[in-house]
């Protein structure tokens, strides 16, 4: 390696597990009994032998870059058991001066590398343009059909009131839900069902249902009217209503510290999905990649809190500026050295509100918020700026909100001191995601 | 959107037309169309939400004390971590464990030692730690003292957590200064039981004349289970000083805080009670032989003696046993013209009248109850003679008893001796008494014995349960040695099927296990 400081924590290591098994299994490799002839070289790499209960041990290699793994086990899970504990015993003890990779690991690097020199994709095929088009004017036309019925259904609600909606149950809606997947809309399809549950919510859902009725008006509206809009907010328009984004966008450089990474899974347990929230460490840029996995598998990109990497970051256009793909990296990931500064409450919210001009279908911001000190209570938790008094809520139900453990384990932290915390930053409050405690720089992921 | 945002001005306007339905919104305020009436409400949830301004922050909590001790090294605790985590995965019931290592175990170990360093809980892992302590009680004391004020501060805010504050060593800051007269009379009369025993022990720490004053002023009026308790925690650091109490408590309505009251007097060899039992117990022993009592008379009964044998035991013996048990040993050496305890036992005393067994068995428990290493040495005796012919019980648990009394090296040697000659089947209780990490000779004496039980071709779970006990108790050094034996080796001709199979795995969980305390152990250091 380059330099021993520079190795990963144990629990970044962890983070990349796909599964509680394989966490403890290489937790168990994590130690240097079972290994032979571990290396590193100083582009970013470790290799070692693991002896199995067969006769000839694995061989694994972790390409830190990536991070991307081989290894020669049968195992499907990636990355492997072997892989993890490899990891972990570079992340306690480090492997040693950089040295060559031998042969078995060599290989497999060369090709990685050369694979990442080609130039990206070059779409294979001569693009048949006039087809693209057709099939684009179909699904707006379908899109619009569907704009159409799910503003009658509406207006219907609104005719004859909310009142009656406690009784009427959720299975209209999700039938409503169902007509907008068809009409290949799948973000009003969403907007619909979660619009459906909200008076089963408790207090307040006749304001919270006329709320997201009125913004999905809002939405359908725009759609009708996108081909007026600015191309920025025409983007927003059509990401919303479930179209992929269309054209590439702005690429930015940048060194990428991770914020946070955690799942969701769908309702139906179909789907699950991985955010991960990264903040351009020169630039102060914030950027959401996202990750599906589908039944049982969780997604395959993963990135340890509090790692910054080197990388290529292709913005998509609308959505306010946040979703983002991965693109090129460009060198191993390193842990980040510092706590990243925060603001106050107050500024925590206007970030919110500006960004709303570009994306009034914004749920949340992400933002670093401190020092701040968390104040549980019976009600309802705060987190409260340290000087002054003002404070955010923190959302118990609803999307986006953590565990109740999670909030115990940041009133652990803080002990009632200030402590500083990444999080999303909304209409609902501010739900907390990680947190750094005053006297150290490593960040915890809250579960 | 113009027009509409004029029509409804107010939020709550427009709530109550939306509940209302606009079909049925009679004249008075603007008509509007359901769509006017969305396109207003988009335009203030939008306004709403680009213009939300902070909370007034509630009463911030107290800060948490500053907990002195130093947080465990990062590698210890991602152990923890791990640990914590592994508690609710289930132990897969019954059968085959397969070659990993059981993390339940291992906490508890990992506890102790992390209290041997001083230790502090990381504090991110402190809600965990008061979760796994409200699971486990056996966890309880030693999770809230690694938790330390952290842990104390957190339960005063989540009442799933409330169990720390309630007594037990982990809550010590939640007692009153033991010289605060006031705070521990309040305590006292207010406190939870658990909260009251361990004010009592704080108190008798302090002065142990104090406490026996402070159970009097409310003794009459405490619930005979709770009178009972109360004697019960005088047991450890029993003095001279409590004495007057525990007499004065042989005239209680209660039959068993007599009876306990009884016990612990004889278990003051300077005691009065212990004197009287040393006289009559004189009276039925000596060399000449044994005369059981006659009757079981009112000092008798004062002083605890149980009149009624259980079912199927003779009245006298019954009688004798009691008293000889209650009686301090130091008073036979003169009865027996100054022989030690070895030479006593050793006798022929009462041979032919049949009462040896009973006098025999009386002595065990007189031993373990005044703690005394030579007369247990000697009702022991050689570790290598068949049980059935031990001087003093063939009983596994009396003899586990005995053993406690014991120093921890000999102890250990004890056990050792005894596996090598009997083997492991009888040994698991006498095993459970010897001191973790298991001595040296201890441990190479079980590895030998499961060794030995391979090779006559039994299967392992069998031995599930002494494999169970070395997984926690062998000395981590032992794993290699262990190696060589986890080796999967062709089973014998007189084996069981597949048994060397299952002992192969069986010997890796050892290893697997061993090596994993001993990481954890090195990364706690």
């Amino acid at each position: 390696m380059t330099e021993q400081g520079d190795r990963w924590t144990a629990e970044q290591v962890l983070a990349l597990a796909p599964d509680d098994a394989s966490r403890k299994a290489g937790g168990r490799l994590g130690g240097a009994g079972p290994w032979l002839q571990i290396g590193g070289s100083a582009s970013g790499s470790v290799w070692g032998l693991c002896k199995g209960s067969g006769s000839k041990p694995y061989r694994t290699v972790v390409d830190l870059t990536g991070p991307a793994y081989k290894c020669s086990c049968p195992s499907r899970k990636f990355p492997c058991k072997h892989a993890l504990g490899l990891l972990l015993l570079w992340s306690a003890e480090g492997v040693g001066e950089p040295a060559e990779a031998p042969d078995w690991a060599a290989q497999w690097l060369a090709d990685r590398a050369a694979k990442a020199e080609r130039p990206a994709g070059g779409r294979a095929a001569p693009v048949d343009e006039e087809g693209a088009r057709r099939r684009a004017e179909r699904r707006a036309a379908r899109i619009g059909a569907g704009v159409t019925e799910l503003e009658q259904r509406l207006a219907d609600l609104l005719r004859g009131g909310l009142a009656g909606q406690e009784q009427s149950g959720y299975a209209g809606w999700e039938e409503t839900a169902a007509r907008m997947v068809d009409a290949q809309a799948p973000g009003l399809a969403a907007r619909v069902r979660e619009l459906g549950t909200i008076p089963s919510c408790g207090p307040g859902w006749p304001a919270r249902m006329l709320e997201e009725a009125a913004l999905l008006h809002l939405l359908d509206r725009a759609w009708c009217g996108v081909a007026g809009l600015p191309e920025e907010l025409a983007a927003t328009v059509r990401s919303r209503v479930g179209l992929p984004a269309s054209g590439e966008g702005e690429a930015v450089r940048d060194r990428w510290l991770v914020l946070a990474q955690y799942d969701t899974v769908s309702p139906d347990g179909r789907l699950t999905t991985r955010r991960i929230w990264l903040r351009g460490l020169a630039g102060g840029r914030p950027a959401l990649v996202l990750d599906f996995g589908p039944p049982g598998r969780p997604p395959g990109l993963a990135l340890p809190v509090g790692l910054v990497l080197e990388a290529e970051m292709r913005f998509r256009p609308g959505s306010a500026g946040l979703r983002a793909d991965l693109g090129e990296r460009f060198a191993a990931a390193v842990p980040c050295a510092e706590v990243p500064a925060g603001v106050s409450a107050g500024a925590a919210l206007e970030a919110y509100g500006a960004a709303l001009r570009e994306d009034p279908w914004l749920e949340s911001w992400p933002v670093v918020l401190g020092p701040v000190i968390p104040i549980p209570g019976e009600l309802g938790w705060q987190l409260a700026d340290a000087e002054g008094t003002s404070a955010l809520p923190v959302p118990l139900t609803g999307g986006g909100s953590r565990s109740r453990g999670g909030l115990w384990q940041l009133a652990a932290l803080s002990g009632g001191g200030p402590v500083t915390v990444f999080g999303e930053c909304g209409h609902r409050g501010f739900s907390p995601l990680t947190a750094w405690q005053p006297d150290s720089t490593e960040p915890v992921a809250l579960a | 959107m113009e027009k509409g945002d004029e029509g409804y001005g107010e939020w709550e306007e427009l709530v109550a037309a939306a509940l209302l339905g606009t079909d049925r919104r009679r004249g008075g305020g603007p008509a509007g169309s359901p769509e006017a009436l969305l396109d207003a409400a988009a335009v203030h949830a939008v306004r709403r939400r680009a213009g939300l301004r902070p909370a007034a922050a509630g009463p911030r909590p107290e800060p948490a004390p500053r907990d002195p001790r130093p947080a465990p090294p990062r590698a210890a605790g991602r152990r923890l971590a791990q640990l914590l985590a592994g508690r609710s995965g289930a132990v897969n019931g019954g059968g085959r464990r397969g070659t990993a290592p059981d993390l339940t175990e291992l906490l508890p170990q990992w506890l102790a030692a992390a209290a041997r360093h001083g230790y502090r809980a990381p504090n991110a892992l402190v809600p965990a730690l008061l979760d796994a302590a409200r699971a486990r009680t056996d966890l309880r004391p030693q999770a809230l003292a690694l938790a330390g004020t952290r842990g104390l501060w957190l339960a005063r805010l989540n009442p799933d957590w409330r169990f720390a504050l309630r007594g037990g060593a982990g809550a010590a800051g939640e007692l009153p200064d033991v010289t605060d007269r006031a705070g521990v009379e309040r305590l006292w009369q207010e406190g939870l039981f658990a909260e009251r025993v361990a004010l009592l022990g704080a108190v008798r720490a302090h002065e142990a004349a104090a406490a026996p004053r402070l159970l009097s002023t409310t003794w009459a009026t405490e619930r005979a289970e709770d009178r009972l308790m109360f004697l019960d925690s005088l047991r450890v650091g029993l003095s001279a000083e409590d004495e007057p109490f525990l007499e004065a408590a042989l005239g209680d309505r209660s039959r068993n805080v007599r009876a306990t009251a009884a016990e612990l007097l004889s278990a003051l060899p300077t005691s009065a009670l212990a004197g009287r039992m040393a006289e009559r117990a004189l009276a039925c022993v000596g060399p000449e032989g044994v005369t059981p009592p006659a009757e079981c008379d009112a000092g008798m009964l004062r002083d605890g003696v149980v009149k009624r044998p259980p079912a199927g035991r003779g009245e006298r013996a019954w009688w004798l046993g009691q008293l000889v048990e209650a009686a301090p040993l130091s008073c036979w050496r003169e009865r027996f013209g100054g022989l030690g305890p070895a030479e006593i036992v050793a006798l022929p005393v009462a041979a032919g009248d049949g009462w040896t067994e009973e006098l025999h068995a009386a002595w065990c428990r007189a031993a373990v109850r005044q703690r005394d290493a030579p007369w247990s040495r000697a009702l022991l005796g050689p570790a290598s003679a068949p049980p059935a012919a031990g001087p003093g019980t063939a009983s596994l648990a009396e003899r586990a008893k005995l053993l406690e009394t014991l120093p921890d090296e000999e102890r250990a040697q004890w056990v050792a001796e005894f596996i090598r000659a009997h083997g492991l089947s009888e040994a698991f209780q006498l095993l459970g008494v010897c001191v973790v990490p298991w001595a040296g000779a201890l441990g190479r004496a079980v590895v030998d014995a499961l060794d030995t039980a391979r090779d006559a071709g039994s299967y392992p779970w069998s031995f599930s349960g002494v494999m169970g006990l070395a997984e926690r108790c062998l000395d981590p050094a032992e794993a290699d040695r262990l190696e060589a034996l986890t080796a999967a080796a062709q089973d014998l001709p007189d084996a069981a099927p597949g048994a060397a199979a299952y002992w192969a795995e069986a010997f890796q969980r050892l290893v697997a296990t061993l090596r994993l305390r001993a990481a954890m152990l090195a990364e706690l250091a």
